[in-house]
Order: structure tokens, then sequence, then C-alpha cells
């Protein structure tokens, strides 16, 4: 596949190049190999315990692979410290399964959190930015001084967008951003999604299981099967032939989420 | 894709005098606010000495590049120039830049200043006043509770079967065994405190004796068992609250409900009891260190021997002296057991909600046993025990 020698593309935010996780022993990655795109939406899939989330948490940062490169705007996160970590992290704005806020802090104060900590910027900018986020994302105007616990999961997730977006970042990594949210919740977020990253020129690193998001907004798809990686547009990726794709794009849900098909599918059974 | 960011205001920002317009020049980008936000002032000034006539433009055609603390900033300075009577208009943005700036634009319409600050005097007498109210409110839930407690316990005298007996003996446990090696070096050390202060003032008047007579009424009627009630509501109390109010997060009692179980008698009940039946054994078994640790202080630094300690001992002390203490122990239990549960079920929604509710669970219980203590040195006082 790729030469992992190749040196880093100016047009790759992300380069994984012969990645491996091992849990004890378990292993999860093995040989693993992604480049991310800048400007583009790209969506992770994968059964469950292959190691999607995993993934994740390894290319910000928070869990050291056993072996193999990550680099993050050229960066690679492992061979810094904290303090050079800062920069390149500031890049990232990352939303967690079910938004991380936290929980002593209302909603603009979780979205002013990372600013201040930038530091630079005074109160009332820090205050402004947030409220402006928090429409942003679709959030009532009086969302913003509600606590999280006040709020149902769908608005949490948009809460959490809201924060991941605080820094203008450069790139935002979604987990599984639409579980646990009705059809039309889950539609309305993706459309979000979309607008946002079109408005803001973002780059998307979305893991998810919604066959939905991934027919309606992501530019390619990784699939995650026998420890590596498949990348392509949704035709590639179906043409790849694998049987574990072909279950998943290919199932009843497959079938169902295919624009294309639902036509099709209507009078057939 | 960083750029590299000047610390002159002069790079973001000219006037230009005959085309009576502002040129945005530069990374108007969260990372340049420390230079461009102070420089606002000077901005508006700038416009407002060199305008002419009351329009100006805000030229963006040589903007590097954008973010939202730069559109803030801008529409901020727009607003600024109209309360100067001076309109503002953005021209020949950058295509790619119109989205972000429509949308600042959109919401920022919308978006509802913060609210204002009061005046302190003010909010601290509001503070006062529902901090009252709350008090009040949660004594009425508390007696409720009490009253909900007292339902279902009658409810369990009737059918013995109906108490958790797995659950209580449980609690017992860890309420009651697991509390014996704290509790009991505690006292201990308690009981060789009290010895070596009362005798150091008792040998100035040669009674050293009546050391052991302090030590006796002193522990067996107070110290003992007020020592174990409050390390049980510091051990007990909070990790009920702790328990229940986790279930609470996990919505374990919502569903406990929807089965039709009564959340009093399957959660707070077996622990209520199984404190109310711990409490005495464990106060006694205090009591009974800290006369240990008198005698041993006494052995130590008076040459008091234990055959002479207990003699005296049973000079100094009576049957009643005990009962007193078997008296106050099971109310003491009820009330650390019956402010755990209830602060446990009054949790909401967040891990944060736990931590304050044990918190505050610990220092009523505690409050409580101290008050009541109170109350019975009252009580027996004028029954003459």
């Amino acid at each position: 596949m790729t030469d992992p020698a190749t040196s880093h593309s100016p047009d790759n935010v992300i380069e994984v190049r012969g990645l491996r996780t091992q849990f004890g022993t378990q292993i999860i990655h093995d040989g693993l190999d992604l480049d991310v795109h800048r400007g583009e939406v790209l969506g992770i899939v994968g059964g469950s315990g292959t190691g999607k989330s995993v993934l994740l948490r390894e290319i910000i940062g928070l869990l050291r692979p056993a072996t193999g490169d990550v680099s993050l705007f050229g960066a690679r996160l492992w061979d810094l410290d904290r303090q050079a970590r800062l920069p390149v992290l500031r890049r990232c704005g990352v939303l967690f399964q079910d938004g991380a806020l936290f929980s002593s802090m209302t909603v603009a104060e979780n979205i002013e959190l990372p600013i201040r900590e930038r530091g630079g910027v005074s109160t009332d900018l820090a205050q402004a930015v947030s409220r402006i986020k928090v429409q942003m994302v679709g959030l009532p105007a009086n969302a913003a001084d509600k606590y999280p616990s006040e709020l149902s999961g769908g608005m949490r997730k948009r809460a959490g967008l809201a924060r991941a977006l605080a820094l203008d970042p450069d790139i935002v990594f979604l987990d599984e951003p639409t579980a646990g949210l009705d059809p039309i919740s889950a539609a309305d977020f993706d459309q979000l999604i979309k607008d946002l990253q079109q408005a803001l020129g973002l780059t998307v690193f979305m893991v998810t299981h919604d066959l939905d998001s991934l027919y309606a907004i992501c530019d390619r798809i990784a699939v995650l099967v026998d420890k590596k990686i498949t990348t392509g547009t949704m035709a590639e990726v179906q043409a790849v032939g694998h049987p574990w794709i072909e279950d998943y794009f290919n199932g009843p849900r497959g079938r169902a989420a295919h624009p294309a098909s639902t036509a099709g599918q209507e009078g057939k059974t | 894709m960083t750029a590299v960011l000047s610390s002159a205001p002069g790079d973001y920002w000219n006037f230009d005098r005959t085309a009576n317009a502002l040129k945005i020049t530069g990374a108007w980008i969260g990372q340049a606010m420390p230079v461009l936000e102070p420089s606002m002032e000077a901005l508006v000034a700038t416009i407002a000495d060199q305008r002419q006539g009351d329009q100006v433009k805000i030229d963006l055609s040589a903007v590097e590049s954008l973010d939202t603390f730069g559109a803030v900033l801008l529409i901020q300075l727009q607003n600024t120039l109209e309360t100067r009577k001076v309109k503002a208009q953005l021209d020949q943005v950058p295509g790619h830049l119109q989205e972000l700036l429509d949308r600042v634009v959109a919401v920022a319409a919308g978006v509802k200043p913060c609210p204002p600050t009061t005046n302190p005097v003010r909010a601290t007498i509001e503070r006062v006043g529902q901090g009252s109210k709350a008090v009040a409110a949660e004594a009425l839930a508390l007696i409720e509770m009490l009253g909900m407690v007292c339902r279902a316990l009658a409810g369990v005298i009737r059918n013995p079967g109906r108490l958790r007996w797995h659950a209580t003996v449980q609690q017992m446990e860890a309420t009651g065994i697991n509390a014996l090696p704290i509790v009991g070096l505690l006292s201990l050390l308690i009981g060789m405190v009290l010895a070596y202060l009362s005798a150091v003032q008792l040998k100035n008047f040669g009674a050293e004796i009546l050391v052991v007579n302090i030590i006796g009424l002193a522990v067996l009627r107070e110290i003992g068992v007020l020592l174990a009630a409050i390390i049980l509501a510091g051990r007990s109390g909070s990790a009920f609250t702790a328990q229940i109010g986790t279930m609470k997060v996990n919505q374990e009692v919502d569903a406990m409900q929807t089965m039709g179980l009564d959340v009093i008698e399957v959660l707070v009940l077996p622990r209520i009891m199984a404190l109310v039946i711990t409490l005495p054994l464990v106060g006694f078994y205090a009591a009974m260190a800290g006369l240990l640790g008198g005698g041993l202080a006494g052995y130590l630094l008076l040459d008091i021997s234990p055959s002479v300690f207990l003699e005296q001992l049973q000079t100094a002390v009576t049957a009643n002296d005990l009962i007193v203490t078997l008296i106050k122990a099971p109310v003491f239990a009820f009330a650390i057991a019956l402010v755990g549960c209830f602060q446990g079920l009054k949790v909401t929604g967040s891990a944060q909600s736990v931590g304050q509710m044990t918190t505050r669970s610990v220092v009523v219980s505690i409050c409580l046993v101290i008050i009541l203590d109170a109350f019975f040195a009252i009580l027996f006082q004028a029954v003459g025990l």
C-alpha cells in the first residue's frame, strides 16, 4: 500500500503509518495506514470492537500506539512535550460520545473555557463568541446559561459540538455524533455538520455507525476490517468485495439507507 | 496554514482617507486577539477623526484569514461606529468568508446580552432569603421522608418477610464489622487522652484515683456513643448517599419504580435497620475501647493497677450510665441513616450532584447527632437517669 517513508504531504491533515495497537495479547490494529485530506469529511466505520474510537484516541494523543507513526498537522504528538503539543491540539476540536461537557459549568462557560485557557481575549469577546457558537449549532439562546444536566441528549451533543468549535479549529473529531438521537434529530445534526464544515472550511473526522450519515455527508469512507483500514469513496469501498463490507452496505439497513436504492426497494417486499 | 502573526496593530488595519475606507489586512484570527482587541479603541478614534461624511467602507479585499473571533470583532466595530452615527459597510468580502460573516451577523442579532450584574447587597439578601427557604423546604421534605419510612416500617412489622434481610445483613457488615478497627483505635486514643488530661489536673489535689470516675462517666455516657455515631455518619451515612445517589444517576431508581418496587422499602429501610442495630453495638464497643485506653493511661501514668481501676469503676458508674448510651444509640443511628438516604434520593442528574449531596449528608447528620445529644442530656437530667 502506501510507502511508509513518504514525507508529510501538505494536503494531509492526518497521516497514520504502520500503526499497531495492542491491549495485552489482543491486537486491535496491525499495520494500519490512513490519510485524512484537508477539507474533507471522512467517515470511519467498522464493527464493534474493531477500534474505531481507539484510533481516534491515538490520533488526538490520548492513547499511545504500540508502534507506528501518527502525525497531526505534520507533528508527531508523542514526540512532543505537553507545552509543544498545545498549538497542535488547539487546532483540533473533539466531540466525545455524550458531549463530555463539564457538569459543573453552564454551556456558555464550557465553551468559554478553551477560549480563556488560550488567553489573550477579553471576557466580553469570549462571552460574545461563546454565545455565537451556541446559536451556530442551533441551540436556543437560553440554553447558554443552562447546565448540561438540564439539557436533552441531542442538545448536549450540540453543546459539545459548540465547545469543540470554540477555537475555530481546522479539524473536528466526532465520536458517534448521531448515536442515541432520533432519526429526525440525527438528520438535522448531519446537516448541521455539513453546513458548518462548508461555512468554516473544516476537516471532519467522524466515527459513526450511522449509514444515513455516511451517505449524507461523508466525502470518503474508511472501513476498519482485519485490523487495517480501506479508504475510498462510497462506491470504491463497496467495490472492494470484502465480505464484512458487503454485509455492512448490502444488509437490510445498508440497503434502506442507500439513497439510490430506496426507490427500487419499494413494492419489492 | 498557520499565519505568521504580527504584533503591530498597523499590520491589521489602516484608514485610507482618499477612499474613505478602512482597509483590513493580515490574519484576523483568535491568536491575533491580544494585539487586535486592545487596538479597537484607537481604530474607532481614527475613523471618527479621519472620515468624511457619515459613511465609511470596511474593505476586506486584502484580509488574509478571518475566524469567528475576527468576525465578531468586525461586527462589534460596526455597532460601535453606529452609536457614533457612522454607518460602516463591509465591502469586497472574499467569497469564502461571506458565509461565516453572514452567520455571525445573523446570530449576533439574536444573541441576548449577558445577564446584568445585580447590586451585591441585594444579591446577598436574596441569597439569604433563598437559603432560608431552601432549609425550610428541606426540613419539611425530611419529615415527609420520616413519614414514608414509618409507613414502610409498619408494613414490614406486619409482614416481616418483606424486609430485605439479605441487604440488611450486608449493610450491617459494611457499617458495623468493617468499622470496628477505626472506631476501636480512635476510642482507645481518646480514652488515653482524656485520662492524661484529667490526671494532670487531679494530681494537684492528690485525687488521681478520680481519673477513673471521669473516664468511666464520660466514656460510658457520652464519648463512646458520640464518637461511634460521628464516625459512622462520616463512613456509612456518606456511603448511603453515594450509593443511592449513583443509582439515581444511573436511573436504577427509576427502573425500580417502574417495576412497582417501593424505593423506601428496598433501599432505605434495610440501611436504616442495619444502622439502628449496629450503632448500639459499635457504641458499646467504643465505650469499652475508651475504658481500656483510660485504664492503660492510668496504669502507665499514675500507677493505678487494673484491679484498683476496676474497683473504682464499680463505685463510679452504674448500669444507668450504660442504659443511657443504649437509649441514645438507636436514635442517632436512625437520624444518620435517614439523612444519608434522604440526601441520596435528592441527587439529580449529574455526578457533581452526588458529591454535593454526600458532603451535605455528613454535615447534616453530624449536626443532628449533636443536637439530639444535647436534647438527651436535658431529658435524662429531667428524669434523673
